[in-house]
């Protein structure tokens, strides 16, 4: 069994923005161990004169031409907002007061 | 008008062209199939009735006035809710995106609506395409048509029910590990992963943005060339798509058609896809279609693809990886819903971060975890570095097989459709189950999924999968439409004329239009 924690759960979820309740937090470390066991054996061919691919057809420097196109209004782009102050999107506070 | 839904497009096509049955008439037939079937099976997340009638009224008066259209123009088709689509709400199966109606078109759909497809509705999918079973769904499970009891695969379940018992002709899918081509296994259909790069995926809701690829849905090959045809092509609003020329798939599926059109093909079966693990009467059908293929003077060679056996496993890095990446769009500012925390103070960080638990069901929490994990500091290098390495491995395997023969073959899943709830406790018992479709998407190459017969011990729909080289989905098609050919030559029939009837739900007082 790999070394997963609750702990290291914890940390995981709030690099990624992710309430988890105590009993989530069991179940991911539970979950995440087993998986994580299972997918470890990448290791065991990914010799160091192997290159890694990240793209399976590879393109390089797609540009288009410089010029106007159309493109959403500002209406159409806070048509999905869940609040909005005018033409701009409303957001909680960024800083806490703490 | 109930046999207007048993046609293929191709089919239906015809009689729209030759106007003896009009838009409207095709239309209101699969939309009074949904009604009396879907409230059981739900396939659809969201029917566009009155849209679908009013598109394909559009679509008859330019047709009476002597506008040539495209020949699918008329035909009904469901969209997955993976595809952003202006009109109609687009979820991706998540309670995050609940009610979001975009304000554009992916381009696949752009593409429908100009060549006068009519769009009969959303389709429902495991929650971001995260799932092979339609389980994980925000919205409830579909049923398969072949079995109200068993899973109809997924992500894509929603377009495969939905072809599979005639409530369209055509879908479309996403495939990023076996999306389309695992429920088409699991249905009794057709489902197509064109070669990445090969269909655009602007307005397709991003799972792994270098594994995710946009494809038809149909009930048979020729159907899913045509459409194929009507999607594929260069997108500039995507950067990843391809700007090659594409022969027509559709002509390469009538290709299939003529005689010896398998004298000489060389099929490769791949060795590592086979034996153990693999359902008896899955192993039993897919040996016989290889019989069938040798009796029409195709040569069967076996190939070894070694590192395929790391392919689940890479796959499970890579894709949580980019889906981490990707899902951190949901931020509670742009688009979906905003939630905010019951203590605490109310800030950016903190409404997103509560809108994220409550908004993500637990196998998208699960991936997002996992993703985050694989490129953390410390552990990148030994799992998503190495995934990346195992992807170039599984690419030359496929180079070194694409050697020696024109196609390869497997079984497109190990098993029949499993029960519901079989696999949901075991994360690593439903991954396994993309065994045979995860190396396609890793090297970008492009796979079909075809039905090949029932597995004698359950009566349930077995599919061959067939891939070719990179760029070469012509070569699909044509020996896709040969082996359909030559099973339902053999069997008297059709795969799906073979599915149990659906009796139609009671229609309740308060459903729309049912006074």
């Amino acid at each position: 069994m790999s070394e997963i924690t609750a702990e290291q759960v914890a940390h995981l979820a709030y690099l990624a923005r992710i309430d988890l309740s105590p009993l989530e937090i069991t179940n991911l470390t539970h979950d995440l161990g087993q998986i994580v066991d299972s997918i470890a054996k990448v290791s065991e061919v990914a010799t160091a004169d192997t290159p890694a691919t990240s793209h399976p057809m590879p393109l390089t420097n797609v540009y288009r031409e410089d010029v106007v196109v159309p493109s959403l209004t500002v209406e159409q782009a806070l048509s999905g907002a869940p609040d909005r102050a005018g033409d701009k999107f409303r957001v909680p506070a960024i800083l806490d007061e703490e | 008008m109930t046999y207007l839904t048993k046609l293929s497009a191709a089919a239906l096509s015809e009689l729209l062209v030759s106007k003896q049955v009009s838009a409207v008439e095709a239309t209101s037939a699969h939309l009074d199939h949904i009604t009396a079937v879907d409230t059981d099976l739900h396939a659809f997340l969201h029917v566009a009735g009155e849209a679908a009638l009013a598109t394909a009224a559009q679509i008859d008066a330019r047709r009476a006035a002597g506008e040539v259209l495209n020949p699918l123009a008329g035909v009904p088709i469901a969209i997955k809710d993976v595809l952003a689509t202006q009109d109609m709400p687009t979820t991706a199966g998540s309670k995050i995106l609940e009610g979001w109606v975009p304000p554009y078109d992916a381009t696949v759909v752009a593409r429908l609506r100009a060549a006068g497809l009519v769009p009969l509705g959303k389709t429902n999918m495991d929650e971001f395409a995260m799932g092979s079973s339609t389980e994980h769904s925000a919205y409830g499970i579909t049923r398969n048509p072949w079995d109200r009891d068993r899973i109809p695969g997924g992500s894509g379940g929603g377009s495969a029910a939905a072809v599979a018992s005639f409530q369209a002709p055509l879908a479309l899918g996403s495939d990023t590990g076996g999306s389309i081509r695992q429920p088409a296994a699991v249905t009794g259909s057709v489902g197509v992963k064109p070669t990445y790069g090969g269909v655009s995926r602007y307005g397709a809701i991003a799972l792994a943005s270098s594994l995710d690829q946009v494809g038809p849905v149909s009930r048979t090959v020729y159907d899913a060339a045509l459409l194929h045809d009507v999607i594929g092509g260069h997108d500039p609003l995507d950067s990843t798509s391809l700007t090659d020329s594409w022969p027509s798939m559709a002509a390469a599926a009538r290709d299939g058609l003529k005689d010896g059109a398998l004298t000489g093909v060389r099929i490769g079966v791949i060795k590592e896809l086979s034996g153990d693990g693999f359902q008896a009467g899955v192993t039993q059908r897919f040996n016989e279609t290889l019989a069938l293929l040798v009796a029409a003077g195709a040569e069967i060679i076996e190939v070894s693809a070694p590192n395929f056996e790391y392919a689940v496993a890479a796959y499970y890095l890579i894709l949580p990886a980019e889906a981490s990446s990707n899902l951190a769009r949901f931020d509670s500012v742009r688009f979906g819903i905003r939630v905010n925390p019951e203590s605490g103070s109310l800030t950016s960080e903190h409404v997103m971060s509560a809108t994220r638990e409550a908004g993500f069901g637990p196998e998208v929490k699960r991936r997002i975890i996992l993703g985050t994990y694989a490129l953390s500091a410390g552990y990148y290098d030994a799992y998503y570095g190495s995934a990346q390495k195992v992807r170039t491995l599984i690419q030359r395997d496929f180079a070194a097989a694409f050697g020696q023969v024109d196609v390869l073959m497997s079984p497109s899943a190990p098993t029949t459709a499993f029960k519901f709830g079989e696999k949901l406790a075991d994360p690593m018992a439903m991954y396994i189950n993309d065994v045979t479709t995860i190396p396609a998407n890793l090297a970008g190459v492009p796979g079909m999924s075809i039905p090949i017969g029932l597995a004698p011990e359950d009566g349930l729909p077995v599919g061959l999968q067939i891939m070719a080289p990179a760029k070469a989905d012509a070569r699909l098609y044509t020996v896709g439409a040969a082996i359909e050919q030559l099973l339902e030559a053999s069997w008297g029939h059709t795969m799906l004329s073979q599915a149990p009837a659906l009796t139609p739900t009671e229609m309740f007082a308060s459903e729309e239009g049912a006074v």
